[in-house]
C-alpha cells in the first residue's frame, strides 16, 4: 500500500531554519541541514525547505545550501522560495533537490508552470497555495509569503495549475498555520478528492489526532508540519506509532 | 573498479551520484561511449519522459551501446522502464532488454492518484539485489508508468495493481523506485548491487 507521507517542513531565512505564528514573529529553530538529517533518520517520510526570505527580497533560493543538504539526507526533498524560471530550477535540481514548488510567480505567471512540468516532468513541480478563508466563507489564494491577497479562489487556481502540469498541491491555510488547532480539514479535502495529484496538508497540525483527522476525514495524501518537529512537542517515531495504531498507513520507522 | 553513471537528458542523476557517495562510493557521471563500456559496473538513472530520452540515447548512440553490456547494470525508474520492450508513454519502442511492456497506471476508482508518489512496500523479493532486505521493506516511488509483471519480475508492488518494481536478466537489474532515495532499504539495494 502506498503510505501517507508526514513531511517536516522546514522554513530558511538568512540560511537558519526559522518559524513564526500566522506568518510573522520568527525564531531560530537550528541548522536546516542538521534538523533535516535528524527528521530523516526519525522515520520523516521527504522534507520540505521554504527559503521564506526569497520573494520578497527577491533573492534566489541559495543552492549551496541545496547542495549541502542533497549530500546529507537519504529522503527526497523539495525546495521552494523565489523560483521564477526554468534556469532556477535547473539550478536547484543540479543541486540535488527532487522536486521544486512555485508560488507567488507561478500564480503572476502561469505559464511557468507548463514550461516546468514539460522541462523537468511534473513529478518535480508541486504547486504551493497559501490560502485564507474570509468572512464570505471562500478560500482565497494570497501571494508573497502571505502578504498579498488576490481575487482568486483556492480550487479554481489549484484546478487551473494542475490542468497546466502541476504534480503536487502544498497547501497551507493562514487561518491555521502556528494555531496547533488542527489542519484546515474542508478545503484540503475539496482540493485532495477533487484533483488528480497528491494534496499535501499545511498549516495547524498541533496534536496527533489533526494528523488522524487531516488523512482520514480529508484523505490528504501527506501532512507536513514545522514548529511541533522543530521545537519537540511531537516526535516523529511517536507519531508514526500512533497513526500506525489508528490504521493509517504509514511508512514504518 | 569504475562505476559509471549515464548521463543523458534525464534528471536525477545528480541525486544518485550524491546517494553513492554517502555510502562512500565514488561515480563518474560520462555519456563517453568507451568510458561506459569499461567500467566495471554501470548504473542508468533517470527521471522523464520515455520518448524523448529514447530519442536522446539513440542519437548519441547509447542505445545499442546499453544493450550490449556485458557488467552489472542497474536501471532506476525510467532508466528501469526504457530496458523494457515498449513504452505507452508517447507509443515508445524501447531497448528491450526485459521483454516486459510499460503501461500507464488507470486506476478504476477516484481514491488513487497518477502518478504515484510516495512510500511503498516491495515483496517477492529475489535476486542477490535484495540481500538481507526483509520482504515488505519500504521504497521511495515516483511514475505514472509501471511494468507488468512477468518472467524478468524479481520484486513486486502494488499500485492499482500488483506490478515489476524490479526486473532481472543476466547481467541487467532495473528497479522502478528510487534507491538514491528511499533510506536505509535504499542504500542496502545501492551496496547489493556494488557487491554483484
Amino acid at each position: 500500500m502506498l503510505c501517507k507521507r508526514i513531511i517536516p517542513c522546514l522554513d530558511i531565512k538568512d540560511g537558519r531554519t526559522v518559524k513564526g505564528t500566522n506568518f510573522v514573529n520568527l525564531r531560530d529553530a537550528g541548522d536546516p541541514v542538521e534538523l533535516g538529517a535528524l527528521y530523516a533518520q526519525q522515520g520523516a517520510d521527504e522534507l520540505v525547505f521554504l527559503d521564506i526570505t526569497a520573494t520578497v527580497e527577491k533573492r534566489k533560493t541559495l543552492r549551496e545550501l541545496v547542495n549541502r543538504i542533497a549530500h546529507h539526507i537519504n529522503i527526497p526533498f523539495t525546495v521552494g522560495g523565489g523560483i521564477s524560471s526554468v534556469d532556477d530550477v535547473s539550478a536547484l535540481l543540479q543541486n540535488g533537490a527532487d522536486k521544486i514548488s512555485v508560488n507567488t510567480a507561478a500564480f503572476k505567471n502561469p505559464q511557468l508552470i507548463q514550461e516546468l512540468s514539460k522541462e523537468f516532468g511534473s513529478q518535480c513541480v508541486v504547486l504551493a497555495i497559501d490560502t485564507r478563508k474570509e468572512e464570505d466563507g471562500e478560500w482565497y489564494v494570497y501571494l508573497n509569503g502571505g502578504r498579498t491577497k488576490t481575487e482568486a479562489r483556492c480550487f479554481d487556481w489549484a484546478k487551473q495549475a494542475v490542468d497546466l502540469g502541476a504534480g503536487e498541491i502544498l497547501l497551507t491555510s493562514m487561518n491555521h498555520d502556528g494555531t496547533k488547532q488542527g489542519f484546515a480539514l474542508d478545503i484540503t479535502r475539496q482540493l485532495a478528492t477533487q484533483l488528480p495529484v497528491p494534496v499535501i496538508a499545511s498549516g495547524g497540525g498541533g496534536t496527533m489526532e489533526h494528523f488522524v483527522d487531516v488523512f482520514e476525514q480529508s484523505q490528504a495524501d501527506a501532512a507536513l508540519a514545522a514548529s511541533i518537529f522543530h521545537f519537540k512537542e511531537i516526535a516523529i517515531p511517536d507519531l508514526k506509532g500512533y497513526l500506525q495504531g489508528k490504521n493509517i498507513d504509514i511508512r514504518p520507522v | 573498479m569504475d562505476l559509471v553513471i549515464i548521463k543523458y537528458n534525464a534528471g536525477n542523476i545528480q541525486s544518485v551520484l550524491y546517494a553513492l557517495e554517502r555510502i562512500g562510493v565514488n561515480a563518474v557521471v560520462t555519456d563517453d561511449v568507451e568510458q561506459i563500456q569499461r567500467a566495471g559496473k554501470v548504473i542508468f538513472p533517470g527521471v522523464g519522459e520515455a520518448s524523448s530520452a529514447m530519442r536522446y540515447l539513440k542519437e548519441h548512440k547509447l542505445d545499442t551501446v546499453i544493450k550490449n553490456l556485458q557488467q552489472p547494470v542497474l536501471g532506476i525508474c525510467l532508466g528501469m522502464q526504457l530496458m523494457c520492450a515498449y513504452s505507452e508513454e508517447n507509443d515508445t519502442t524501447c531497448l528491450g532488454i526485459f521483454d516486459e511492456h510499460v503501461k500507464k497506471f488507470t486506476p478504476k476508482t477516484g481514491d488513487l492518484k497518477v502518478p504515484q508518489i510516495g512510500w511503498n512496500n516491495i515483496f517477492n523479493l529475489k535476486t542477490k539485489l535484495f540481500s538481507d532486505l526483509p520482504e515488505n521493506s519500504y521504497c521511495y516511488f515516483v511514475h505514472g508508468y509501471y511494468a507488468a509483471l512477468g518472467e524478468h519480475t524479481i520484486a513486486t508492488a502494488d499500485y492499482v495493481q500488483p506490478y515489476s518494481c524490479a526486473l532481472h536478466k543476466d547481467n541487467f537489474y532495473g528497479v522502478q523506485f528510487h534507491p538514491e532515495k528511499s533510506a536505509k532499504a535504499g542504500e542496502l539495494i545501492l551496496k547489493n548491487f556494488l557487491s554483484l
